[in-house]
């Protein structure tokens, strides 16, 4: 098949029933993998790893901490595609999907957040400190909120649909906008601060103090959370579109009956 | 457009209620606030940059829900959409009406109200130019909120629940400039930063705002 | 069976429940609704091939 097919034969997913037999299909595949892969790394991560030399036994919560930032942020980016998918091609799976995958992404982002706060409490002595990557973190939980308040607000699908999109366009340049913002107001506040550098342990720095030990099995919990990522909004992107369905023959019958 | 910026001044003087209710939040904000972490002068002046940035925010989000929705009921907003002026130019004038009538007071009453809150003196120019610059982008980014939400028949919380998060960047450079200001340090990175920010969301956004008033009115 | 967790191991264990338990209760929450809205759907159309 050539590329230009296969791209055709990719939009054929937005027609709802074929969506929901293919779904369907793989979804068990993506369930196991993704518990199989979650369980294992959990479980190597907890019982097989040494303790840190440094920040002794809290260095196991890097295997849920870690894969769930990276779930919160790609899934507003998974969120920002959709978005624009349904803006340009008006598929309504697209749109559905996104939905679909908000509150996904709002759980990702309170586990990070509790995490992040549960392991920052022995290690900065707090459970919270205004560090650039917290607080860009809770005003990504907000855009979430927001997100999700206005999907349920509107009444009419389409118009949520359009609504949301815009929203999540806009919101998109206006989280990176304060991603750099809090840089540089925390940076403005704490000329380099120990308990800030210590916020380097956390996240993308991490990888390279980590030695393998840790990589291995971090890197299983974080293909874990993406195959489980993909399977939930799978099966949530599936409910909304039978809701949608119920919606449409509802009305149906209201104005034939 | 001048007659429409004309009439929803005019309206905004008239209706009485709008014009002055932000600048009486804004007043009943900053009284409280010294009633609340105590009146200790000090303290007060190392947070009254920051109090009176926020003030302002508040009141102008307050004054958000009436920026479309009287022109929603009464229907004038579908006469808008149909006239030859560009949806795009009816939301930017609405941004400026609410700006003259919310943002303006606002930034003139700021130095009144930093008195009370004992605001060192290099802070009062760098709070009014930083509320200059900083509140167009508010009336700006909320007349999007107010599009996005003028369909609703409560809308009122969900416009905060959408605009603040928007509203983070434009507070941060702004409390920052009034902030660094006031303790006579220098404030030209975060000037330039929040005077970009409003630039850009007055050059960007009422093309998004256009849109979804457009998808609210179908 | 589980490991000396040294002084941390309160907060280990801690962080380890509440993000299963997170997960736990989006993905059972994610199925239920799942289920409730399938026979909602089987039921309407059932009803709208009874009636035509």
């Amino acid at each position: 098949m050539s590329i230009a097919a296969k791209a055709n034969a990719l939009w054929e997913y937005a027609n709802p029933r074929k969506f929901l037999a293919t779904s369907e299909r793989v979804m068990p595949f993506f369930w196991i993998t993704s518990i199989a892969c979650i369980v294992i790394g959990l479980v190597w991560g907890f019982f097989f790893t040494p303790d840190d030399y440094k920040q002794g036994s809290t260095v196991k919560i890097i295997y849920l901490h870690v894969p769930a930032a990276l779930m919160a942020i790609n899934c507003w980016l998974m969120m920002l595609a959709t978005s624009l998918v349904w803006l340009v091609r008006r598929h309504h799976v697209s749109a559905l999907a996104a939905r679909a995958a908000a509150p996904v992404g709002i759980v990702m982002t309170l586990i990070a957040l509790a995490t992040g706060a549960i392991w920052g409490q022995p290690m900065w002595g707090t459970w919270w400190a205004w560090d650039p990557r917290l607080t860009s973190f809770l005003i990504l939980f907000l855009f979430y909120l927001g997100y999700v308040a206005l999907w349920e607000a509107i009444e009419d699908p389409d118009t949520a649909a359009d609504l949301t999109s815009v929203l999540c366009l806009v919101g998109s340049v206006f989280a990176i906008l304060s991603r750099y913002a809090v840089n540089f107001w925390n940076q403005g506040l704490h000329q380099g601060a120990s308990v800030m550098r210590a916020a380097a342990i956390t996240g993308t720095d991490t990888e390279e103090k980590v030695s393998n030990i840790y990589f291995y099995p971090l890197l299983l919990c974080i293909i874990g959370f993406v195959l489980l990522f993909i399977a939930l909004v799978l099966y949530r992107t599936g409910t909304e579109i039978r809701a949608r369905r119920i919606k449409a023959l509802l009305a149906r019958e209201r104005v034939n009956g | 457009m001048i007659a429409l910026l004309l009439r929803d001044l005019k309206l905004a003087f008239r209706a009485g209620g709008g014009f002055g209710l932000g600048l009486a939040f804004f007043l009943i904000v900053t009284v409280l606030v010294p009633f609340s972490v105590g009146p200790q002068s000090s303290l007060l002046s190392t947070i009254a940059p920051g109090i009176l940035w926020l003030g302002a925010l508040l009141a102008c989000l307050l004054s958000l829900d009436r920026l479309l929705a009287l022109d929603w009921e009464d229907g004038s907003l579908d006469l808008l959409a149909t006239a030859p002026l560009p949806l795009e130019s009816v939301v930017t004038i609405k941004a400026l009406a609410h700006w003259l009538t919310t943002g303006l007071p606002l930034v003139l009453a700021a130095p009144f109200l930093g008195v009370l809150l004992n605001l060192p003196v290099p802070g009062y120019f760098w709070l009014v130019i930083s509320l200059l610059i900083g509140t167009p982008a508010m009336s700006v980014i909320g007349t999007f909120g107010a599009a996005l939400t003028v369909g609703l028949k409560r809308g009122g919380l969900l416009l905060s629940l959408l605009v603040l998060p928007l509203y983070v960047p434009t507070l941060i450079f702004g409390a920052e400039v009034a902030r660094l200001g006031a303790t006579g340090m220098e404030t030209q990175t975060p000037l330039l930063m929040l005077a970009g920010i409003t630039a850009a969301t007055i050059a960007l956004l009422p093309f998004a705002s256009a849109a979804v008033l457009r998808i609210n009115l179908r | 069976m589980i490991p000396d967790l040294g002084k941390y191991a309160d907060t280990v264990m801690w962080s380890y429940i509440v993000s299963i338990g997170l997960l736990v209760v989006l993905v059972a929450f994610s199925v239920m609704r799942g289920r409730k809205v399938r026979a909602e759907l089987e039921k309407v159309e059932d009803r709208m091939t009874r009636h035509g």
